[in-house]
């Protein structure tokens, strides 16, 4: 299966500060783990939403909201996609990644949605129209 | 670490551990059986101390600890048992292996003390020895590479349990007998034993995407195994044109294993898939793994078959496939792997690129190769030449000799649908 792992923001990560050299190389060797294990698909980090944008909907109308938001620890700092057997591994993945700040952070793991579940959640025509068994 | 892990969370973590304490414990007792039997000891010794402990900071160094402890336990024990056996027969001892004789403990705990950077490779290159045959290379990497139970083989490949645990077991006897070290093999004779660890990934993923009989035209979770190995392969040899080759390969083929067959499990020709329905992460990551293949300046058979599939992956609609450069790299292909399916492909590539016309002439130069008799794609790619060509009797006479011939039950659908459309 397959699953985002969001890191969320920290205040640092907002702020744009670089991360240390130790946690910087710490993150290095966890990736190449991940790489070596053949479970690493994709993954970046995203720059503070001081440069960020969002476009709010709300109905047919929308409006454009510029950065930065205040809200830190909902926001995302980066993002990486593995491909594990199940959410118990990723799991035991996520375990080992190293902190990247001194204080709390968090990540976050969502499975992705998958072709069982698609059959499970639409209709039949629908289905049909996307070609899913 | 939090005390109270609970069984499935620690099983989790040994299973990211496995292969590799596999493959760490087989080069020091040199036989795969004993180094799984010794891991799973160290799984229980983990089952039981983690929940109270935690998980510790270094699992997978942990886990070796105590499966060391075995292993020197099992040696000490066997070396008595050998001194009362010599003290009956006076047997010499037969074994030149330093982990056996006087002083194995104190060899053991050099040897895991050792990088472990290799020992992964050393296990995939042992499974995959070209002494073996593909399928017990291929039923022995899925389980102590892969870790995938011998039921979870057995019923990827339509077998038995009892006939896949037999070619494990076989191939497993077969190393011991050989004496392999499991050391991952450098230089010229790693690049001499490297196609025939590829070609068993190769087969993984085939026997899924291409399932040569069932009732499912494709087994995904087969192609996802080949595909987990394929990118160990790459994170552990990074500088190997064809490894990379193989990886481009395989992801972009699996990019379109959702769009392959339709709703109702038929087969969809690739001109007719809908594209936009394609695992464009795995496209970007074959494209990238064939640019680093290419730039390292590899041009085997796996560098020259991902071409040909990204060929396909960049074409937005069908009709934008650049069909003469496709004909060109299987004019270069058929160089460097002669066998008769390749020959067939080029001439379908090239019927596209020139005419159905040019296809018929270069599949009649192939049609009697012995390897081709009762292939059902040569009469099905003739028919499809034959159709375009307008000769419909002929076209309509050659489905259905394909149909006759295929063993997939999806496949022979769509030929069938195909002679149909002949009106014939």
């Amino acid at each position: 299966m397959r699953v985002m792992v969001i890191g969320r923001a920290t205040e640092d990560s907002e702020k744009g500060a670089p991360p240390t050299m130790e946690a910087f190389e710490a993150m290095e060797r966890f990736n190449e783990e991940l790489v070596k294990a053949g479970v690493l698909l994709a993954g970046a980090g995203l720059k503070p939403s001081v440069h960020a944008k969002r476009v709010a909907f709300d109905g047919p109308n929308y409006r454009v909201i510029d950065g930065p938001f205040a809200e830190t620890r909902e926001l995302v700092a980066g993002f990486s996609i593995w491909e594990v057997k199940d959410m118990d591994e990723a799991v035991a993945w996520a375990k080992r990644c190293p902190n990247p700040s001194s204080g709390p952070s968090e990540i976050e793991i969502r499975p992705f949605y998958e072709m069982g579940d698609m059959v499970e959640l639409l209709s039949s025509e629908t289905r049909e129209k996307l070609g899913v068994a | 670490m939090t005390a109270g892990e609970t069984h499935q969370a620690i099983e989790a973590t040994f299973r990211i551990e496995r292969a590799r304490l596999i493959a760490g414990l087989a080069r020091v007792v040199r036989n795969v059986d004993l180094a799984e039997e010794l891991a799973q000891d160290a799984l229980v010794v983990a089952l039981s101390e983690w929940p109270r402990t935690g998980v510790p900071v270094n699992p997978g160094a942990w886990l070796m600890t105590a499966a060391k402890r075995r292993a020197i336990d099992s040696i000490r024990r066997d070396k008595m048992r050998k001194r009362k056996h010599e003290q009956i027969a006076r047997t010499p001892d037969e074994t030149p292996n330093p982990y056996s004789g006087d002083g194995a403990a104190e060899a053991i705990e050099a040897a895991m003390d050792d990088d472990l950077g290799d020992e992964l490779l050393g296990l995939i290159f042992t499974a995959c020895h070209p002494m073996l045959s593909p399928d017990a290379r291929a039923a022995l990497t899925l389980r102590v590479v892969g870790g995938l139970t011998t039921d979870e083989i057995a019923r990827a490949f339509l077998s038995s349990e009892a006939t896949i645990a037999q070619r494990i077991v076989r191939a497993k006897k077969a190393i011991a007998k050989a004496g392999l070290t499991f050391e991952a093999p450098r230089g010229a004779e790693r690049a001499a034993r490297l196609p025939s660890v590829l070609e068993v990934i190769y087969l993984i993923f085939n026997e899924g995407y291409a399932a040569t009989a069932g009732e499912d035209l494709v087994r995904p979770g087969l192609c996802l195994e080949a595909q987990r190995l394929g990118r160990m392969l790459a994170g552990l040899m990074p500088d190997d044109a064809e490894v990379l080759g193989l990886l481009a390969l395989m992801e972009i083929q699996a990019s379109r294993l959702r769009t392959r067959a339709g709703p109702d499990g038929a087969f969809i020709p690739l001109t007719e898939q809908d594209r936009a329905r394609w695992d464009h992460l795995l496209i970007r990551r074959g494209l990238d793994a064939l640019a680093r293949a290419e730039a390292l300046g590899g041009y085997g058979p796996y560098v020259l078959q991902a071409a040909l599939a990204a060929c396909h992956a960049r074409a937005r609609r069908a009709a934008d496939t650049d069909w003469p450069r496709i004909a060109a790299l299987y004019d270069r292909l058929r160089v460097v792997t002669p066998t008769p399916v390749v020959e067939l492909n080029r001439a379908i590539a090239h019927s596209m690129a020139f005419g159905p016309e040019a296809g018929l002439r270069l599949v009649d130069e192939i049609a009697d190769a012995a390897a081709l008799r009762n292939y059902a794609p040569l009469p099905a790619a003739r028919g499809d030449f034959l159709f375009r060509a307008g000769r419909l009797n002929e076209a309509c006479s050659e489905f259905k000799v394909a149909a006759t011939l295929t063993r997939n039950v999806r496949e022979r659908a769509f030929l069938l649908a195909r002679a149909d459309a002949c009106k014939c």
